[in-house]
């Protein structure tokens, strides 16, 4: 605990007192290595399609692919601030673990990231890429191999060597102050976002929507619409196959902690879990390795209890769906992730009022090989004819 | 016997995980600990996410889970045993604070009282949180033992003795449990610090042998915890079936206990021995 006291020390001199210019340097280091602003899109065939102003938060655009640089860059520059010579991180879809690496290459300091091994599996090309960038990525067996497991394992090893490293943990959850520093840095998205309506719209949007694992987006594009009272903010929370709990087995086959799960003490914060009657915490399920988390942020789940923003979910069909929809519709595949923000929005217009602002949290790059193998055992709309493959192997492998 | 009485003398602490790989063979093995010179034992109660585990430990949580052990289970099993040391629990917060129809741990530490646990440890319990525990301990004479890392100092070190009771348990490396070669440097340094307070101390993680414990309890050390070297022996050796367990934690169990014990005569002497 004493290493969570001199981060929150840390935080409060540095990202919220500007100490040595930190802030100045994260603003200047996003803008020319993050490439940021992200643009704020009107998605023309969307719009059309759900009979209301779509606009598209391009967070897929900023570098490395997803909104988790924005955080990543934040807390290895404030490591380097701390004096920190050692970064470790962990990552479920693999999209936070190569934000870190990049911003761990770009800073120039050592960088380990865990992952469980079934995410390694599900997400090769990001764990290449964590490679290319320098880190070394530790798998983790325990459990089912996913998010948990690995976060388990980082705190073990932050715990080891806290003296010299700095834990970047990839969303708002984890001890006081990760998910307010987190969800501080991110909350340049709806910053920008905010303002980038007014100027396109001339309004505020009548609603916000991202998806929600952990909720690091999802608070990014909420943090400054919380006081707009007349923005309706929906969580999009991953489905999975069923929204039920299996207690015999101890697995929910969805991770829609905000929508099902009960209060719970995971990780350091007390929040909304997925548990069992007893409080063991059960394994949670997505087609989308980045949403596959049993708990939530504990500024989101209090949000939804005092009704500032409500949960919703879609299930792993509808998101692969959406994640066809947007790629043929408006030439944007995003992370699977993002696509049940889509898959949300395009199931309920009526919710989102005349405007409404979609946060595409990442891009989808990283899932084609989820997407292509879920693609082929389901029949979906939108989805391309899957022959191709089938073709291109019989031809020899001439393309 | 209350929990401080049992360091009276220099005590042996082990830990075991109820339930790996059986309830019944728990029971076999926490008697033959208790013959071989346990003072006080830690028993832990299985949580999903072990965080403060090594894999050592981390093994036999998943173990227990898999055999079924809940809180009940846990519970009903304390009650049952027939051991004449005080026995503390240590487990993860969560299972305490959903225990019962209501949110906060003092359900759970009603019951706890009843069948018998002197005490908790609680590693994912920061001291900023720990004041509805604390509170439900003192009304049911419960001890509340807290953790002091190598890093803890100042404010914090403060604050974490005055909410312990029972005795302080010091941490002597930094990371997680896990059994090592050697002792730590960090043992002398980490007793030091906390030698102005008047509660005991024992020293835990990565204790593994009777000349460790020696020379834990000769650096000023009240007690010696030891769970990864025990876990270690039921991994390897341990069955639900039948095995030869018991009488390895117990030979174990002695050769730790008379660590303790030597380290206590030595300690009696004049400085320059």
């Amino acid at each position: 605990m004493p290493a969570v006291q001199e981060l929150e020390d840390a935080y409060e001199r540095y990202v919220l007192g500007n100490e040595d210019g930190f802030v100045d340097e994260f603003r200047r280091r996003l803008r020319d290595f993050g490439g940021r602003p992200t643009p704020l899109q009107r998605a023309d065939r969307l719009s059309e399609r759900l009979g209301c102003e779509v606009y598209l938060k391009r967070e897929d655009l900023v570098h490395g692919g997803a909104h988790k640089l924005n955080n990543a860059l934040g807390q290895v520059l404030l490591a380097k601030y701390m004096g920190k010579e050692r970064i470790v991180a962990e990552t479920g879809a693999g999209q936070h673990g190569t934000a870190t690496a990049m911003a761990a290459a770009h800073l120039d300091m050592p960088c380990e990231v865990y992952m469980g091994t079934r995410d390694i599996q599900r997400q090769r090309p990001n764990v290449f890429r964590m490679r290319l960038n320098g880190s070394e990525v530790n798998p983790v067996s325990a459990g089912r191999g996913t998010l948990k497991e690995a976060i388990n394992e980082t705190m073990r090893d932050w715990a080891t060597n806290v003296e010299d490293t700095h834990y970047v943990i990839g969303s708002v959850v984890g001890p006081h102050p990760f998910p307010e520093m987190v969800r501080t840095f991110q909350s340049v998205i709806s910053e920008e976002a905010r303002e980038q309506v007014r100027e396109k719209a001339g309004r505020l949007p009548d609603s916000v929507v991202a998806c929600a694992g952990g909720g690091s987006n999802t608070m990014g594009a909420f943090h400054e619409f919380v006081g707009d009272d007349e923005v309706s903010l929906f969580a999009v929370e991953a489905g999975g196959s069923s929204l039920a709990v299996d207690e015999e087995i101890g697995v929910a086959p969805n991770s829609a902690s905000l929508s099902t799960g009960t209060e719970g003490v995971l990780h350091g914060a007390r929040t909304k879990l997925l548990q069992d009657s007893d409080g063991n915490v059960v394994e949670s399920h997505s087609v989308s390795s980045g949403l596959d988390y049993a708990g939530v942020g504990p500024e989101l789940a209090h949000l939804v209890d005092t009704a500032r923003v409500t949960p919703v979910n879609v299930d792993d069909d509808a998101a692969l769906s959406a994640f066809h929809l947007l790629s043929q519709e408006e030439g944007i595949i995003p992370a699977l992730e993002s696509a049940h923000a889509v898959a949300f929005a395009r199931a309920n217009p009526e919710q989102l009022g005349e405007l409404t602002v979609i946060n595409v949290s990442g891009r989808g790059d990283k899932d084609l090989e989820s997407v292509i193998e879920e693609t082929e055992k389901r029949e979906l709309e939108n989805a391309p004819s899957m022959d191709v493959f089938g073709r291109a192997a019989g031809d020899g492998g001439g393309i | 016997m209350s929990l401080e009485d049992a360091f009276d003398e220099p005590a042996f602490v082990p830990y075991l995980c109820v339930g790996d790989p059986s309830v019944e063979r728990t029971r076999e093995y926490v008697e033959a600990l208790v013959r071989g010179g346990a003072d006080v034992l830690e028993l832990g109660l299985p949580f999903s996410e072990p965080i403060a585990e090594g894999p050592t430990i981390q093994g036999s949580v998943v173990r227990a889970l898999e055999a079924g052990v809940t809180p009940e289970v846990y519970l009903d099993f304390v009650s049952s045993l027939d051991v004449d040391v005080p026995i503390v629990c240590m487990t993860y917060y969560n299972l305490l604070y959903q225990y019962g129809d209501s949110d906060g741990p003092e359900a759970f530490v009603a019951r706890a009282a009843e069948v018998g646990i002197s005490g908790f440890v609680i590693p994912d319990l920061p001291a900023e949180e720990a004041g509805p525990l604390r509170d439900a301990c003192d009304e049911h004479g419960l001890d509340l033992v807290f953790i002091v890392a190598p890093t803890t100092e100042g404010e914090r070190l403060e604050r974490m003795v005055e909410l312990s009771s029972g005795y302080l348990y010091v941490q002597a490396r930094m990371g997680v449990t896990g059994a090592k070669a050697d002792v730590s440097d960090q043992t002398g340094e980490s007793l030091a610090k906390v030698s102005q307070y008047d509660i005991p101390k024992a020293v835990g993680f990565g204790v593994s042998s009777g000349d460790q414990a020696r020379r834990i309890v000769e650096a000023g050390a009240d007690g010696v915890i030891v769970g990864s070297a025990l876990v270690d022996i039921v991994a390897e050796h341990g069955d639900a079936d039948g095995d030869d367990v018991p009488e390895r934690l117990e030979a174990m169990a002695r050769e730790l206990s008379e660590g303790v014990a030597a380290g206590a005569e030595n300690m009696a002497k004049p400085e320059g021995q």
